[in-house]
């Protein structure tokens, strides 16, 4: 052991000179025992403070131990201390297997706690050469096999990978991303899926269920990157094949792979999340998180819950809920009263109205509805379109003529000849939550009517429709769905050969002149 | 062979002497076609047929024709007379006579006597000659001439072209039957035509002798008139025609002296200045039809929109925004006529001091020239450099006192701006050019710049001034974003702006099109990335403004205004209210956007929104509210207690003054509670005097109480008005009764009333049929190229058969020759043989008489 300190000091002097040579040691150490202490050297580099010291050494450390697992030169079984083993009556083969072992215990713990390193690099190769030495032990593991049932795999080393990744107070967002890579395959898969679930669960156990945003946001980041497969024959990609039942195997189940998934995100779920992690959450959940689940109904808590928080969760939630309501068969009480409450001047103005909209136009684009409850939505709508701006009105204009083109007694909203010259109040009442009890049908669509006093030229031209009667044919309002106001200012401000200027013919002399002259009345120049 | 036809003659024969009735009778000449179907009530021509007839009808015809350019068939000569009136059975033979003669004299003349001066032959007319005709100053003119034309009598045209009148010809009919006396009858005829000249002659005398007594009568009349139009009018340029020698004078004159008065009756009112009251109408009358236009695009009617109808465009008006100086005078008025006398003044001066500009520059020489015109500021120097040249150079004494005199002068022109520009070629020309002046000087310049390179002065200028536009729009903007910003400038740049726009409204639009466009771009942008945007600055609202000004807010769709107000509706819509900074743009864009719909009250949703929230602002419990707020505004959080009045004292030492616009960009920090208090209470008096305007706009519309309800509900019950001020206490329940003042019935929706679809009648639709048989419902121009076709076909057909027949014909009527030829043959022969045996016979006969 002297001389390697020796060497480390000098080493330290001449640190470029030896960086170079860390695949001369690994060579020397490889080739012949006597060499074994240089080990130490590397080691040192490993704890380095300068990032390219540690990275080199994190490959040559890599190279290293992949080398002596392949060779079984590390000690299998149950790992005497190292005090022990120089005493105890081992050979000196063994002797040497366990200090490699020791050796190689040590580095593992020293990337481990690279995983917590400031730049991502180290973080990056740390992540890696610990994979490879995974990966090497899932061919050569370190533990006996004696029982039958029992599969080899690196289960220490992983959970402790997953354990690190999921830091409660470094964003590893990018770590998480490189992660996905050992992800795809398949028995990895499915032990992390579990770790996950064990880690989330004490973590949030011990800081008693309040929110960790960072902690949190890693475990989704890590959990949103969890590729399901579709079916049982996808599983076929391994990092360690087992030679014996490999049919018998977890990890080569689908089954237990989703239910696997479904209790990681159902323990995920289980604790109260921050408002942004509650949207992200779901807007992936029907499309990435409701397949995958072997029992999707089990979800139905979480949505209804997050149905009733309000404003755009609800939104979101719908999304959830329609999936279910769809596939599985649930049955919601009262679904489209919530979802005429979830009609309120907001909803033109959030992020998510596209999706909301398509959602709703599926909703209601049922035959089975009760006329009441589409005059309802319509009246409702229309009371809103008169907060709207332009985009929102061009989307709901053709939304609401939709609905009454699905439910022709629906017309007497825009049409009802009967009554001769009568006038009268609106009798919808805008307050009432039950839409059975708020006169929608009793009233007329007033608002539309004054829309076609709206400015934009495209929102008038449309809202003048229910001047004549409709055509059969329905409008597709999933192209207006997205439309942005500078999409909308294009049209105009498009150069086409045809077009004039007109020019205001009052002459101007001053700057706050002008139609009424309401910005001198208030404002002055100076 | 040779029968047949002999037989058919013979038939012909019989049939031509039988009665038509008879050989109808004859069933074996009739052919009855057989008809398919039986029409009642069609008369059909071809249901009996006579083959023999139609047969030996077409046989004599071909006869008559064929056979007989058969017969001429290669026998060219021909004897034709070409004597004139040979074949003329209606000519008279001494017509005949004396015409050839005629003609032979002339041919004769023609060729030989071209140039045969001196055997000339005396040109008369109406039987005077012509030199003695010229003698006379008779003032006798062509409408004479129009009038004797008119007179061409029968017997003057039988005497001088000697045919076609009946009156002559009955008397030669009537000579003729004297034809037995033989030479009287010529002698007679000479009597009587020599009677008749001397006849006409003796008319036309007596008829100029009239015309003159009708003339010198004219003549009188037209002196007296002239005597008396003299003293009507005074001033007529005619007077002098009045003195023009007689010769010249002709019947036309008076014509024209018909046509002048008409004329000058006329003349006369348009010559009157206009009375201040008609010029007034007129100028009302113009501004009634734009007005009516803008209507018309207001409701947003396509028919006229490509017409520009404030400008009347002339044919050949070259579009390069020159316009006439009536006009001209009309862009450049200024408000109270201080600007036309201004500017003509300068326009005076303008000519001064460019031909002091012109002496000075004589006199520095030529090293200057290269610095003129680069800008003011050199040309300055310039000045002060041929001061100083010029007083090196000249020292004599007695150019002194006219050297002051032009110092003085340079002085003064120093002091003035120069008076011409160039135009600037990028923005940052435009910028030196304004560097360091005054904004009233900018605004010279601006003008000058403009008058300098009008269209109409060259080439170029039109696109000089089209990017003038550009430029200034951009130097409006980055005056804007000073700080402090220039608006003082902006706004004396703003009458300049709207003539440059007046001219060139399609670079104006441009522009700010573009301008916009950038800004929704970014603006788009920052919401994506954020889910909100700051509010605008300033430069963005003066644009708005301009565009205001510029453009009509009213129009139904405006490539400019439609734009600016979606610009105006986004930034109310995304940008969140952080500070009183924010909310005084955000009432900007308010004020700016209820002057936009003012005219055409449309309904613009995010302004009441937006003015909604602002009162939302005001108020102080937010959790008791309970009233809906429309994003940006939320129901609580930092910035909702934003305009909260808590200090009641500064309420009643409040006055309203008007916030300057730089207060969009900072609001000078109020240490002072009570400025700050103030400046709330500003924008509190703002909002509630926009609320009261759209309240009046949009009193109309059939929602109006569901619009205002959430400002309603705010005033009435969350914000009272015993916390204000008194002036927004009036406002206050101004609005409250304006909104509760409104209808709240309405009549039920109805769809508009169809024009009703006509019954299903039963009369016969009648379509023109053409040729029966024929495929129809193709179009017309197809229908008549088929009828052309068919009847093309069945001509083709017809003469195919007729060529035939032509040819049948001709073949048997060879055929018949060769066989006369050959009978003929035939018989000379026999008749040769038979002399011959005759011949043999006495011969024999002789010889045998002989024997015995």
């Amino acid at each position: 052991m002297a001389p390697a300190k020796k060497r480390n000091v000098s080493s330290k002097a001449n640190a470029k000179k030896i960086k170079i040579d860390f695949e001369g040691i690994v060579e020397r150490i490889l080739k012949s025992r006597k060499h074994a202490n240089d080990v130490f050297d590397v080691l040192e580099f490993l704890q380095s403070e300068k990032e390219k010291d540690v990275i080199c050494a994190v490959d040559a450390c890599c190279k290293l131990f992949c080398t002596l697992l392949k060779r079984k030169d590390l000690f299998i079984g149950k790992l005497p201390g190292e005090d022990e083993a120089i005493k105890g009556e081992h050979s000196p083969d063994e002797k040497y297997k366990i200090f490699m072992r020791h050796r190689y215990n040590n580095c593992v713990e020293i990337l481990l706690e690279h995983l917590h390193h400031e730049t991502h690099e180290v973080k990056e190769s740390a992540l890696c050469c610990l994979m490879k030495f995974a990966a090497e032990q899932g061919l050569h593991p370190l533990e006996d096999l004696d029982w039958s049932e029992y599969f080899s795999f690196p289960r220490e080393l992983i959970q402790a990978v997953v354990h690190n990744i999921l830091s409660q107070s470094l964003d590893n967002s990018l770590l998480i991303s490189r992660f996905q890579e050992f992800l795809e395959m398949d028995d990895i898969r499915y032990y992390v899926m579990s770790f996950i679930r064990d880690n989330v669960a004490t973590v949030m156990n011990k800081s008693k269920g309040a929110v960790l945003p960072v902690y949190q946001s890693n475990v989704f980041t890590l959990m949103l990157n969890i590729n399901m497969p579709s079916q049982e024959t996808e599983l076929t990609n391994f990092m360690v094949k087992q030679e014996t039942k490999h049919e018998d195997w977890k990890a080569a189940k689908l089954h237990d792979h989703k239910r696997a998934f479904e209790r990681m995100w159902l323990g995920f779920l289980k604790y109260k999340l921050p408002n942004s992690m509650y949207k992200k959450i779901l807007v992936v959940l029907h499309d990435s998180i409701l397949p995958h689940m072997s029992k999707p109904t089990l979800m139905i808590d979480f949505l209804t819950a997050a149905y009733d928080v309000g404003g755009a969760i609800s939104l979101l939630a719908l999304n959830g809920l329609f999936v279910l309501i769809h596939q599985h068969n649930l049955d919601y009480p009262d679904f489209y009263k919530k979802l005429y409450n979830l009609l309120e001047p907001s909803v033109f103005h959030v992020k998510y109205k596209a999706r909301f909209f398509h959602l709703a136009n599926l909703f209601l684009s049922s035959s089975h509805l009760p006329v009441y409850l589409v005059a309802a939505f319509a009246k409702r709508l229309a009371r809103l379109a008169l907060t709207a701006p332009p985009t929102a009105l061009l989307m709901v204009l053709p939304f609401i003529y939709n609905l009454i083109r699905r439910h022709p007694s629906c017309r007497v909203l825009i049409h009802k000849p009967s009554s001769e010259d009568e006038l009268l109040e609106d009798p919808y009442v805008m307050e009432e939550v039950d839409p059975a009890l708020c006169h929608a049908l009793e009233s007329s669509l007033w608002e539309i009517k004054t829309l076609q006093k709206h400015y934009h030229p495209d929102v008038a031209k449309a809202a003048m429709l229910i001047n004549t009667p409709m055509t059969e044919q329905e409008d597709d309002i999933s192209e207006v769905l997205e439309i942005t106001s500078y999409e909308l200012m294009e049209r105009d401000l498009k150069p086409t050969e045809s077009k004039s200027f007109p020019l205001e013919f009052e002459t101007a002399a001053h700057l706050l002149e002008g139609r009424g002259e309401v910005l001198g009345r208030h404002f002055c120049l100076a | 062979m040779g029968k047949a036809p002999k037989k058919k003659n013979l038939a012909d024969k019989v049939r031509k002497a039988k009665a038509a009735t008879e050989i109808k009778n004859n069933p074996f000449e009739v052919k009855i076609n057989r008809k398919k179907f039986d029409v009642l009530g069609r008369k059909s021509k071809h249901d009996v047929g006579l083959p023999g007839v139609s047969r030996s009808k077409a046989i004599i015809k071909r006869k008559e024709t064929l056979l007989k350019e058969y017969k001429q068939k290669n026998k060219s000569n021909k004897f034709i007379d070409r004597r004139l009136g040979e074949y003329d059975a209606k000519m008279a033979p001494e017509d005949k006579i004396l015409q050839r003669f005629a003609i032979e004299r002339q041919r004769a003349h023609g060729k030989r006597d071209v140039y045969n001066l001196n055997e000339e032959e005396e040109l008369t007319h109406y039987g005077q000659s012509l030199a003695e005709i010229e003698k006379f100053n008779d003032t006798v003119g062509s409408d004479d001439e129009s009038e004797e034309k008119g007179l061409l009598s029968a017997e003057l045209t039988a005497s001088h072209f000697g045919g076609g009148g009946g009156l002559l010809r009955k008397k030669t009919s009537g000579g003729y039957q004297e034809d037995e006396q033989g030479g009287q009858k010529i002698k007679s005829r000479q009597e009587l035509i020599e009677e008749l000249i001397q006849k006409s002659k003796q008319e036309k005398r007596e008829r100029q002798v009239q015309k003159e007594e009708a003339q010198e009568l004219t003549e009188k009349l037209d002196q007296d008139w002239k005597s008396i139009q003299a003293l009507m009018v005074k001033k007529t340029p005619k007077a002098e025609n009045v003195d023009k020698p007689e010769e010249k004078a002709k019947p036309e004159e008076y014509d024209m002296m018909v046509r002048e008065l008409g004329f000058e009756m006329k003349a006369q009112p348009s010559e009157k200045m206009k009375s201040p009251e008609e010029l007034a109408k007129e100028e009302k009358e113009k501004l009634q039809k734009l007005e009516a236009d803008r209507l018309r695009r207001m409701m947003g009617d396509e028919g006229g929109d490509g017409v520009q109808s404030q400008v009347h465009m002339s044919a050949d008006d070259l579009n390069d925004g020159f316009v006439l100086d009536k006009h001209d005078k009309k862009t450049l008025a200024y408000q109270d006529g201080k600007w036309n006398i201004e500017e003509e003044t300068e326009d005076d001066k303008e000519e001064e001091g460019e031909s002091e500009k012109e002496e000075g520059s004589e006199a520095e020489g030529e090293n200057e020239e290269g610095e003129e015109g680069s800008g003011e500021d050199e040309d300055g120097h310039s000045d002060l450099e041929s001061e100083q040249e010029s007083e090196n150079e000249e020292n004599d004494e007695e150019e002194t006192l006219n050297r002051e005199e032009l110092k003085a002068r340079q002085e003064a022109a120093k002091a003035e701006l120069p008076y011409t520009f160039a135009a600037p070629e990028s923005y940052e020309d435009l910028k030196d050019l304004l560097h360091g002046h005054t904004p009233d000087n900018q605004r010279l310049i601006v003008a000058r710049t403009q008058k300098c390179n009008h269209p109409s002065l060259a080439a170029g200028n039109k696109l000089k001034l089209q990017k003038l536009v550009g430029f200034l729009m951009e130097y409006m903007g980055e005056l804007a974003t000073r700080s402090p910003p220039e608006l003082g400038t902006i706004d004396k740049l703003i009458p300049e702006l709207y003539a440059l726009c007046q001219m060139f409204p399609e670079a104006a639009g441009k522009s700010m099109q573009s301008i916009l466009g950038d800004a929704a771009h970014s603006m788009e942008e920052a919401v994506e990335v954020k889910g909100h945007a700051a509010f605008p600055t300033l430069d963005m609202l003066v644009y708005l403004k301009v565009t205001a000004l510029l453009f009509p807010t009213s129009d139904f769709r405006h490539p400019v205004t439609t734009p600016a107000l979606l610009f105006i509706s986004l930034t109310l819509t995304k940008c969140l209210v952080r500070s009183l900074q924010d909310l005084t743009s955000g009432l900007v864009l308010c004020c700016l956007a209820v002057e936009y719909v003012s005219l055409s009250k449309r309904f613009l949703p995010e302004l009441i929104n937006f003015l909604s929230g602002t009162l939302h602002l005001a108020v102080q419990d937010k959790a008791s509210a309970g009233c809906m707020v429309v994003p940006p505004f939320r129901l609580s959080g930092k910035y909702s207690d934003l305009l909260v009045l808590s200090n009641s004292e500064s309420c009643s030492s409040w006055r309203k003054e008007n916030l300057p616009l730089s207060a969009t960009q900072q609001l000078e920090l109020k240490s002072d509670l009570n400025k700050d208090h103030y400046s709330r209470l500003n924008c509190l008096s703002t909002c509630l005097d926009l609320v009261k305007r759209c309240c009046l706009l949009y009193k109309d519309l059939t929602s109006f109480t569901h619009i205002f309800q959430p400002i309603r509900t705010l005033l009435s019950k969350h914000l009272s008005s015993h916390m204000l001020p008194s002036p927004l206490q009036e406002l206050h329940s101004e609005i409250l009764e304006a909104i509760s003042s409104a209808s709240v019935t309405h009549t039920r929706l109805v769809f508009e009333k169809k024009k009703p679809i006509p019954l299903k009648l039963f009369t016969p639709k009648i379509v023109e049929v053409l040729d029966y048989g024929k495929k129809r419902g193709s179009t017309r121009e197809e229908r008549e190229k088929e009828r052309l076709k068919h009847k093309y076909k069945k001509e083709f057909k017809g003469a195919l058969r007729e060529i035939r027949k032509d040819s049948r014909f001709l073949a048997r009527e060879k055929l018949s020759e060769v066989m006369n030829r050959d009978a003929e043959r035939k018989r000379k022969v026999k008749e040769l043989l038979g002399s011959l045996a005759t011949q043999e016979g006495e011969w024999k006969a002789l010889k045998r008489k002989k024997r015995k």
